[in-house]
């Protein structure tokens, strides 16, 4: 997007949320293991439809592009994901089940 | 990897607009400029977008523009520049 | 997603956490659990690995980048190492490079002004600065940054002479870029720990001077 107009740099900033930090660690370990690359992320955020870009926050692009490239490689399933998915939301407590 | 152009030299951007990943930016493409550092070999990240290997590994230029030979109506001094990292495969000798 | 931060960097708190689903099972929240959890069940990752890299992530902030910046100030030849090889430098003063890409560390001048972005996505030398903060991703900062920059500048409160040089540094691939800002004037007699407790972030992003 470099040389697009825009508005003035709103300066805004946050401390990032534990599941935000979990989903950088997950593209970090996965890149050191060689299991995925940056380049996949990149990629992958260029894919999501074109809203997504201003409907998600920045770690839900990644944890999408993570998901969908893990899918691609065949490293999990769509079946896999979707078990778990029901699984999770089968839990009691929300968020704070799974947490490492 | 012999680097195919050396620090100094004059380069231009190739043009175009391939499908997939592009790591060069579009603002750049079709631009002259100037070789700053040799920044070594990298695996291919338009081919590690895809999950492919990445090999052979392309040698990693960082380029120097003129901001004003890049943006019309540029605003500041001519000797403003951008440096922009870009591929081998991306550059052309001038002529 | 600007709804849900309405925190300058003047207001109160401007580190909080972001309000909006702070206790809600989002669908992304659920998608990080569940990719996360199939990762370990598969023995890809472990559970203490992931924890791991979380506390690595914390313990790297700009304080790492301010205490090169530091080191530099006082040694003209750790100073000529660190701009000649940003990474080898920075191991040679303890601030270990974890990642395949390498440091570029840029110096200020009375001519010659350094800025950073990253155009394509959201480059950060992490390994100095730790993990950017939201302005360097957005929008805004990554189109304007390249073709107006003395506009950006100025919104940070820069504003430079036309004498100085301003030189932009798109980080699009395999760099990251590090400034190093001039020493303030007045410093003279400031020991290495003082003089890094001056250095921001944001005058190491390029943004502003000291």
């Amino acid at each position: 997007m470099g040389g697009l107009q825009a508005g003035p740099v709103e300066r805004v900033e946050h401390d990032y949320q534990l599941w935000e930090k979990r989903v950088d660690a997950l593209m970090v370990l996965l890149s050191r293991k060689r299991r995925f690359t940056v380049d996949e992320l990149r990629k992958g955020i260029e894919s999501l439809p074109g809203d997504a870009y201003d409907r998600l926050t920045y770690y839900e692009r990644w944890i999408s592009s993570i998901t969908s490239a893990l899918i691609h490689r065949g490293t999990i399933s769509i079946e896999e994901l979707r078990a778990k998915l029901a699984d999770i939301e089968q839990r009691p407590d929300g968020p704070k089940v799974g947490t490492p | 990897m012999t680097p195919r152009f050396a620090v100094g030299a004059p380069v231009n951007v190739r043009r175009g607009n391939p499908p997939g990943h592009i790591r060069t930016p579009y603002y750049i493409r079709g631009k002259s400029g100037t070789v700053e550092r040799i920044c070594g070999e990298f695996r291919n990240p338009e081919e590690l977008a895809y999950g492919r290997s990445g090999e052979p590994k392309q040698v990693l230029y960082r380029v120097r523009f003129n901001q004003k030979d890049i943006w019309p109506g540029y605003k500041g001094p001519a000797k403003d520049t951008i440096d922009v990292e870009l591929y081998e495969h991306w550059l052309e000798p001038v002529r | 997603m600007m709804d849900n931060v309405t925190h300058t960097h003047e207001g109160p708190d401007p580190h909080a956490p972001r309000p909006d689903h702070d206790d809600t099972l989002t669908h992304h929240k659920r998608l990080e659990i569940a990719v996360r959890e199939l990762l370990i069940e598969k023995g890809i990752l472990t559970a203490d690995e992931i924890r791991e890299a979380v506390e690595r992530m914390d313990a790297r902030g700009p304080h790492l980048g301010a205490k090169l910046v530091a080191k530099a100030w006082v040694d003209p030849a750790f100073k000529a190492r660190l701009v000649e090889n940003g990474s080898a430098a920075a191991e040679e003063a303890g601030v270990q490079m974890d990642q395949p890409t390498r440091l570029i560390v840029v110096e200020n001048t009375p001519q010659v002004h350094n800025l950073v972005v990253c155009t394509l996505c959201s480059c950060y030398p992490r390994m100095v600065l730790g993990i950017p903060p939201d302005w360097y991703k957005s929008r805004a900062y990554r189109s304007r940054a390249v073709h107006e920059p003395r506009a950006v500048l100025a919104e940070f409160g820069t504003r430079l002479s036309d004498d100085v040089t301003v030189r932009v540094h798109d980080s699009t691939a395999d760099m990251r870029y590090l400034v190093l800002p001039m020493r303030p004037a007045g410093t003279d007699d400031f020991d290495e720990a003082k003089l890094a407790a001056l250095v921001t972030r944001d005058s190491m992003i390029g943004v502003t001077t000291l």
